[in-house]
């Protein structure tokens, strides 16, 4: 018998999937492959793709059903020993709220974007890193839905959230950032998803939701999380190898992937601002301010991946400078929208305990006492007056980032001067939140102007009635759904589990 | 020694989510059901498609078929993601010790030679076979509606990928390691007259729209008479004639057929079910379909039994179309 060949994993993983592919013959390669093109880039030859995780079919199941079977273990003793109970505070269970109705249905959407891709690169070893990204954000929403299963049974506000994320206010501004990423081109989408979003700023997302739940005792959320991450770390190799590949393939190329990076930088920075609301306000732990997380997290990291892609004549994204000036600011910008309008959210809010001011304090040494406080004490006082502030209009929402116009001209040094802007098309006026935005807005007005902008598909008629609560029936919230924290649902049934008096009313908590 | 452990007994404030209790009301659902129904989104899009102009980002419009509700269907199986790989975990260590026997044995040096080359000539292109089948099950996961269509579809598609891969590593087992089996089978399945008819359909199901129409074609047509064809009977053959060993190095594929065609059936009885119009739909793309195959799996057929491979594919034929008609369908 001959002697057989020794093979290494790459050689193998090579053989087994290289050369599965083939040019059609039979059918013009246009309608086999037909949004290769039209965005403009120009591929030369998809050989010369890096498999980023040369992970042959079985060892992806063998893997996958390993971690699962750790992870729905800890799911279920969870869920036996009401692990629920050893959570910092109700109060926290508000940012998985957020979860479940702004982020979980998001893993949704990627698995149906990159089953997109999937088909359509031509490329087998793209094609296969896509699919396998696929199943894993179908992983992602399944495991998400089962962990918040039992919160479910015992908190308000995530009984429904794949009808919400469908509909409600707050939830479009994540809705429509993931829309916009799929209603694009393949290699958009894959900019937009697995470069600007999962590998420069995935972090920003993934820490403060997940060493949240770490210091809030929340053991469930952090297990899905940890286990998610081995999967993002391919996703992450998956998107930095794509841009490289894109850029290597064609000088052509660079221009439009920077134009792309530009604006889903903006776009996926813009989502983020409720990530930082739900960081520094709802945590009852917080474990890092949003600000600290930008300078870690973009400032560092990011300077050095626009470094390294330089040679290619890719700079950092546009108005990057906007976003990190904005630092000392976003998160209370964005959770005073929250509070103000929480009576119509699926969430509940409150004023920071005085614990939590002084750590916003001491974490925002430049902005919060100065702007912040005054504004939260005088809410404070109107709450102890029983008149506890909610905003009743309806905001006015930038056309593309859809968060209502909070934003300020920081970056010149004019916190207080609102960053609002109108742009005209077609005979309309649109307004957008900041230059980043309308930036975007300038540069696809045909497909901006079709949002479904929350406030005016109300005062259209197109959310189920004229009324305040004919819109929250639509969506599909309970009466103890929203509103304000103390005196709530959550708030009575934490206290009544652990034995404690309810003090409805009192803003005071240790 | 029996212990109490007391515990405290905490009330839920409800059993479901809403979007299950609507679908099984109050009892508990199951992790299955949490994890499928309603999950696509199915309105509140904010932008056509720039590639699709006329449609939505998900839209029932992409195939002809009409469901009143699209999660008529569900997978009897039950698979989400952690039963599906689970399920196939367990498949591929069975594989796994299968080759393992083979190469520490040196099974496969028992078969005699000119079987390998007929197994060579007649599974070893079929890998690109199998990769078309997991582009046309991507094709579904991302056009078509319904989480609980669309995720099967997903996960038929890597098993296809898998299945390629399968038949890779039974064509560097065949040789060594060496890759000239492989280089060979891609040359077959480029050029040679026995495998271009299947090499057109294939192309031809690549350019189908409907992905409803791509699903019957690919998993209820073509994996209904090759699968049989070549993983049944033709191993059933290379078994008789002293190929134990290869017949176990494609075990996977005798498991995954009968698995698979559980919730194939079962779409095509909800389907059939739900209109005469999506029955006649239905059954006029398996005939156009059948006909197609039939007629471009005829050289495989010939090659694998040579004067008897009409005679199976017939047999396989029939089987498929008694199997479709059970359902209700009316071929």
């Amino acid at each position: 018998m001959a002697v057989k060949k020794r093979l290494n994993m790459r050689k193998r993983y090579e053989l087994l999937t290289r050369g599965l592919a083939w040019e059609p013959s039979y059918q013009p390669r246009e309608k086999v492959f037909p949004y290769e093109d039209f965005e403009g880039i120009k591929i030369t030859d998809w050989d010369k793709w890096e498999d980023p995780f040369r992970l042959t079919a079985d060892s992806y199941w063998k893997y996958q059903a390993e971690k699962d079977k750790k992870l729905y273990a800890v799911m279920d003793s969870f869920a036996q020993n009401d692990g629920f109970l050893n959570v910092s505070d109700a109060s926290y269970i508000n940012a998985l709220k957020i979860f479940i109705q702004g982020v979980s249905p998001l893993e949704y959407q990627a698995h149906r974007g990159f089953a997109h891709l999937a088909r359509q690169f031509a490329g087998e070893g793209a094609q296969i890193a896509c699919q396998m990204q696929s199943i894993d954000e179908l992983r992602h929403i399944q495991t998400q839905i089962h962990t918040i299963s039992n919160y479910n049974k015992y908190f308000t506000g995530m009984h429904d959230p794949f009808h919400m994320h469908d509909r409600v206010w707050y939830l479009s501004v994540p809705k429509s950032f993931m829309d916009d990423a799929r209603t694009a081109g393949p290699f958009e989408f894959i900019t937009s998803i697995s470069f600007s979003f999962e590998y420069l700023l995935t972090n920003l997302l993934f820490v403060p939701f997940m060493s949240g739940a770490a210091h809030n005792g929340d053991m469930s959320t952090v297990t899905f999380g940890f286990s998610a991450q081995s999967d993002e770390s391919r996703h992450m190799t998956l998107g930095l190898g794509i841009i490289k590949f894109l850029l290597e393939q064609h000088e052509d190329n660079v221009p439009i992937v920077q134009k792309w990076m530009d604006k889903h930088f903006w776009r996926s920075y813009r989502l983020l601002g409720i990530v930082s609301a739900m960081q520094d306000y709802m945590l009852t732990e917080s474990p890092l301010s949003w600000k600290e997380g930008w300078k870690i997290y973009f400032e560092d990291n990011a300077g050095a991946l626009f470094n390294d892609l330089s040679r290619y004549g890719i700079k950092m994204p546009k108005f990057h400078e906007v976003a990190t000036a904005e630092a000392d600011h976003l998160s209370h910008q964005v959770y005073s929208v929250f509070y103000a309008f929480s009576h119509a959210a699926g969430f509940q809010t409150t004023v920071p305990s005085a614990k939590k001011m002084d750590w916003l304090s001491e974490k925002y040494p430049d902005t919060f006492d100065k702007y912040y406080r005054p504004r939260w004490e005088m809410w404070a006082e109107m709450e102890k007056e029983g008149k506890r502030f909610f905003n009743g209009g309806l905001p006015l929402d930038c056309q593309v980032c859809q968060i209502p116009m909070v934003f300020t001209d920081v970056v010149n040094g004019n916190p207080m001067k609102p960053t609002h802007r109108v742009s005209e098309y077609k005979g309309d006026k649109y307004h957008t939140c900041s230059d980043g935005c309308r930036d975007i807005f300038e540069n696809e007005p045909e497909k901006y102007v079709q949002a479904l902008v929350p406030p005016q598909q109300i005062f259209q008629g197109n959310c189920g009635g004229e009324t305040i609560p004919d819109v929250l029936n639509w969506y599909h919230f309970a009466a103890d759904d929203g509103g304000e924290y103390h005196g709530s649902t959550d708030e009575k049934n934490w206290k009544k589990w652990h034995g404690e008096q309810s003090d409805s009313g009192s803003q005071e908590k240790a | 020694m029996s212990v109490n452990i007391s515990k405290k007994a905490i009330e839920p404030i409800r059993t479901n989510f809403a979007y299950t209790e609507r679908r099984v009301g109050k009892r508990p659902a199951t992790r299955y059901q949490e994890a499928t129904y309603d999950v696509q989104p199915t309105c509140g899009f904010h932008y056509r498609p720039v590639y699709d102009p006329s449609r939505e980002l998900f839209d029932e419009s992409r195939t002809a078929i009409v469901m009143e509700d699209w999660y008529a269907f569900m997978d009897p199986r039950q698979f989400y993601y952690t039963p599906y790989v689970t399920t196939r975990a367990n498949q591929q260590e069975v594989m796994e010790k299968n080759l393992s026997m083979i190469e520490k044995q040196e099974l496969l040096s028992t078969v005699p030679e000119a079987l390998k080359q007929l197994v060579r000539d007649v599974v070893i292109p079929l890998r690109h076979v199998e990769y078309a089948a997991n582009m046309n099950n991507q094709h579904i996961a991302d056009q078509g509606y319904g989480a609980s269509i669309t995720g099967v579809a997903a996960f038929c598609g890597f098993d296809h990928i898998a299945m390629s891969q399968y038949i890779s590593k039974l064509a560097l087992a065949l040789d060594d390691n060496e890759d000239n089996g492989l280089i060979a089978a891609r040359e077959a399945w480029m050029d040679s007259p026995d495998w271009q008819p299947l090499r057109a359909l294939i192309e031809e199901v690549f350019v189908v729209d409907d992905w409803f129409e791509t699903l019957v074609a690919q998993d209820i047509v073509l994996d209904g008479l090759l699968h049989p064809l070549i993983f049944g009977h033709f191993m059933k053959e290379v078994t008789a004639k002293g190929g134990i060993p290869i017949a176990m190095m494609t075990a996977f594929m005798n498991d995954w057929y009968p698995e698979t065609i559980r919730w194939t059936n079962h779409l095509v009885k909800v389907t059939a079910k739900e209109s005469d119009a999506n029955n006649a739909l239905l059954a006029e793309w398996t005939k156009k379909w059948v006909a197609k195959a039939e007629e471009a799996l005829k050289p495989v057929a010939e090659l694998a039994f040579g004067d008897a491979g009409a005679e199976h594919l017939d047999s396989v034929k029939k089987e498929l179309i008694g199997r479709l008609s059970k359902q209700g369908l009316k071929v």
